[in-house]
């Protein structure tokens, strides 16, 4: 049985990887991608801590997350879409015309 | 005791006719407003004479408490009746001479109103008249000082209303302001005197607590002799002003500008002797003081005689009787002053019955001349080409002469007027100012020879007007064709003849049905009977008898002809000449008082106002003042304070955005990085901190 640090240590692993996608890539698809890689982090750490602790609210918990990514994901690709209409361009960095 | 109980009707009857007429007069036509005004004061009249039957047999009366008034403090005036001998005296004689005075003016406006060119004025008069009767009642009925005072300045107003009736025109009759001008020195004159009667209200308050006659009169005794000596002085002062003595006389002759019923009822017969009743009234106060008394005696003496001897000098029908009015309230304010209350109060009523008759006379005369002029006028211009009349003074009697035999009915009145007036037995005037005479001799031999000079005078220029208006031949057109005035306007002067037939009756000799009557009110001691002085009488009608000899030497003997010089002016020269001019005594005031007065007021308009005041202290330190206070409030307080905060905060605000739009990149990447930084610093503080 593998241990949780394992999964800990992943979890973090794929957190880190994400949050350093969004703050690096200027591709919106990609940053969209990397919040789901840290959404899925969290996601992992939940169950990982579920089956510690023999608890199903972690996995609960998961279901929900997953559902309103779902839910985030189809209302951040619309936006994109919109953007990328009028824009032709997906690039974040030239989304920023509301700058003081 | 009912009756008494209607005594506020006095004064309503007058007020809800004069109501009445201001209301709708001028649409009942003459007759309807007429006839409203005198059921008023005929009501006032009925309400009278029901006093006087209640008090024959309530000789002690009665207050009647109507409301409250003035309550502050201490002071408490109610709005009281008192009904007793002395008041219900005043009463009928204002109502009675008053309503045949309210008849005969219905038919005297008619003409008036015409001759004036305004016949609209006719419910305006009758307004003003009713006015003068309430304000009177008022007067006579009140039963404190301060309500007596109310109808003192009522009918001071009603005088100068009804003085200046014909305010736009001169007394002659010409478009003018000269009308007004008199009004208002009548006016001005009364201030003066009521100023005077103000002071003594105000002192009585202050050394009586009260200023009701019954907590005021009964405890004369009680107040320091110099307080009573200030109030009663104070008093005489208003007394010289309304029943214009001297030296406040000056206004009542200019008061003849007034249409002349108005004349013969405020100026003649009630409002001027309204100063005697006050004295009458506060007769407990006056003979606490002798030294005031003989004051006032020595006031009413002097204007008898001085006034008398003007009267010999005048031309006027109307400022003849004037000057008689000023002298015959002499005798009455002498009496008063002698402690002769009664004699004072009886010569009053039977003055009222003979000047009010005399004066109606003379309106009767003149009316009959303007009538005379006016047809003749027509007559002589009837397509009205001219507007208005010639230059024809009707009250003037050097254009008068003859007039016995065409107005035969008021010659007769106007003599019995006449008659009394010089005190010829057995009229009215004769026992009453006999009666002041006698008393004249018991107590101050002075004043005796005042009164009886005067008295003397009075004889004469009765005689001379008597022979200057009726006898002789006409000296004007129309003087020959006068025409004798209407019943409406014979009648009331028949039954005022009557009256001062019969007047003497009511104190006669041995007899003192009058003096009984006011000892109701003045006490026994105030109200002693006077003995007949055979002695005095006799003099006094031989010195009268006398004076009409003299004036029918320079009158009767050989009529004046037509502009011809006053033939006592001949043997007279200079005396003459200031009886002419009433001694230049306005002249002297105007000198004395109005020239430096107006002198003054000229300084204080131009030199202290306009000079001073306006140009100094407004344009110069006030305005100077004003700029430079607003240049500093607008440049270093407004632009350099308030405008300061308002800009500072204005720019601190505008660099704050600036410096922290820094922040606002637009790049989401930076802020996803500073959240990311602000989330590990948490954390970092929550796992390191515990």
């Amino acid at each position: 049985m593998v241990p949780v640090s394992y999964y800990f240590a992943l979890s973090a692993i794929l957190f880190a990887l994400g949050a350093l996608g969004v703050l690096i890539r200027r591709n919106a698809i990609i940053i969209f991608m990397s919040v789901e890689l840290m959404l899925n982090a969290a996601n992992l750490l939940f169950v990982a801590f579920a089956r510690m602790y023999e608890a199903l609210q972690g996995q609960i918990y998961v279901f929900f997350v997953i559902a309103v990514a779902a839910a985030e994901v189809a209302v951040g690709l619309a936006i994109i879409v919109a953007i990328f209409r009028t824009k032709k361009s997906i690039d974040i960095d030239e989304m920023s015309s509301l700058k003081g | 005791m009912d009756a008494f109980n209607l005594v506020p009707w006095i004064i309503l009857f007058p007020v809800i006719g004069l109501v009445l007429n201001a209301a709708i007069g001028r649409r009942i036509g003459e007759r309807g407003s007429a006839l409203i005004a005198i059921a008023a004061s005929a009501g006032s009249l009925v309400i009278s004479v029901m006093q006087y039957l209640a008090l024959s047999a309530h000789p002690e009366g009665a207050v009647v408490y109507l409301a409250d008034w003035i309550g502050i403090g201490a002071l408490n005036v109610p709005w009281a009746f008192r009904v007793d001998t002395l008041s219900v005296t005043m009463m009928l004689v204002v109502s009675g001479v008053g309503t045949l005075i309210h008849i005969y003016a219905a038919g005297y406006m008619h003409f008036d109103v015409r001759y004036k060119e305004d016949p609209g004025s006719y419910a305006r008069f009758f307004v003003y008249l009713n006015l003068f009767i309430a304000a009177m009642m008022i007067l006579v009925s009140g039963d404190s000082y301060l309500t007596l005072f109310v109808g003192w300045e009522g009918v001071g107003l009603c005088s100068y209303l009804l003085i200046g009736f014909w305010y736009q025109r001169n007394p002659d009759g010409n478009k003018g302001i000269m009308n007004s001008l008199a009004a208002k020195k009548a006016m001005l004159v009364n201030r003066i005197g009521d100023f005077g009667f103000l002071l003594a209200v105000f002192m009585i308050f202050w050394a009586f607590g009260s200023l009701n006659f019954d907590e005021v009169l009964p405890h004369a005794e009680t107040v320091a002799p110099w307080v009573i000596m200030f109030i009663t002085l104070a008093m005489l002062l208003g007394v010289t002003g309304k029943s214009a003595q001297l030296p406040l006389y000056v206004w009542l002759p200019d008061a003849m500008a007034g249409p002349t019923p108005v004349s013969a009822l405020i100026h003649a017969a009630t409002m001027v002797t309204a100063g005697v009743y006050l004295v009458a009234r506060s007769a407990p106060l006056f003979a606490a003081v002798p030294a005031a008394q003989t004051t006032v005696a020595f006031v009413g003496a002097l204007t008898a005689f001085f006034a008398a001897t003007i009267a010999v000098g005048q031309y006027d029908i109307k400022k003849v009787l004037a000057y008689s009015t000023i002298s015959q309230l002499g005798f009455m304010v002498a009496a008063v002053g002698m402690g002769a209350f009664v004699a004072g109060m009886f010569h009053l009523v039977t003055h009222a019955f003979f000047k009010a008759l005399l004066f109606l006379g003379s309106g009767s005369v003149i009316l009959a001349l303007e009538r005379a002029h006016h047809v003749q006028e027509t007559l002589s211009n009837p397509k009205h080409k001219k507007k208005g009349h010639t230059h024809f003074d009707p009250q003037d009697m050097r254009v008068m002469g003859g007039l016995r035999k065409p107005i035969r009915l008021t010659f007769w009145v106007y003599t019995i007027g006449a008659l009394g007036l010089a005190g010829i037995p057995p009229l009215a005037g004769f026992f009453s100012k006999d009666e002041i005479l006698a008393d004249a001799w018991i107590e101050n031999p002075l004043v005796f020879l005042l009164l009886i000079a005067a008295a003397f005078l009075t004889a004469f220029y009765v005689g001379r007007q008597l022979l200057l208006v009726f006898f002789g031949s006409p000296r004007s057109q129309p003087a020959d064709k006068a025409v004798e005035s209407p019943a409406i306007i014979t009648i009331p002067l028949i039954a005022l003849a009557a009256l001062v037939v019969i007047g003497g009756l009511i104190n006669l000799p041995g007899w003192h049905p009058f003096t009984n009557w006011l000892a109701h009110t003045l006490g026994e001691e105030l109200a002693e009977p006077t003995e007949f002085n055979f002695f005095v009488a006799l003099l006094a009608t031989v010195f009268a008898l006398i004076a009409f000899y003299l004036a029918w030497i320079f009158y009767g003997r050989t009529p004046l002809a037509e502009k011809q010089v006053d033939p006592l002016k001949q043997r007279l020269g200079r005396v003459f000449t200031g009886m002419e001019n009433k001694w230049w005594v306005d002249e002297f005031y105007a000198w004395l008082i109005v020239r430096p007065y107006k002198r003054f007021a000229g300084f204080l308009a131009d030199t202290i106002d306009w000079k001073f005041l306006h140009d100094w202290v407004h344009d110069s330190a006030v305005v100077n003042t004003f700029r430079w206070f607003a240049r500093f409030l607008a440049n270093p307080v407004d632009l350099g304070v308030i405008d300061g905060i308002a800009n500072g905060l204005a720019k601190s605000a505008t660099g704050l955005a600036r410096g922290l739009s820094f922040f606002q990149t637009g790049f989401v990447r930076n802020y996803a990085l500073v959240t990311f930084l602000g989330v590990v610093i948490m954390l970092g503080y929550l796992v390191f901190s515990s």
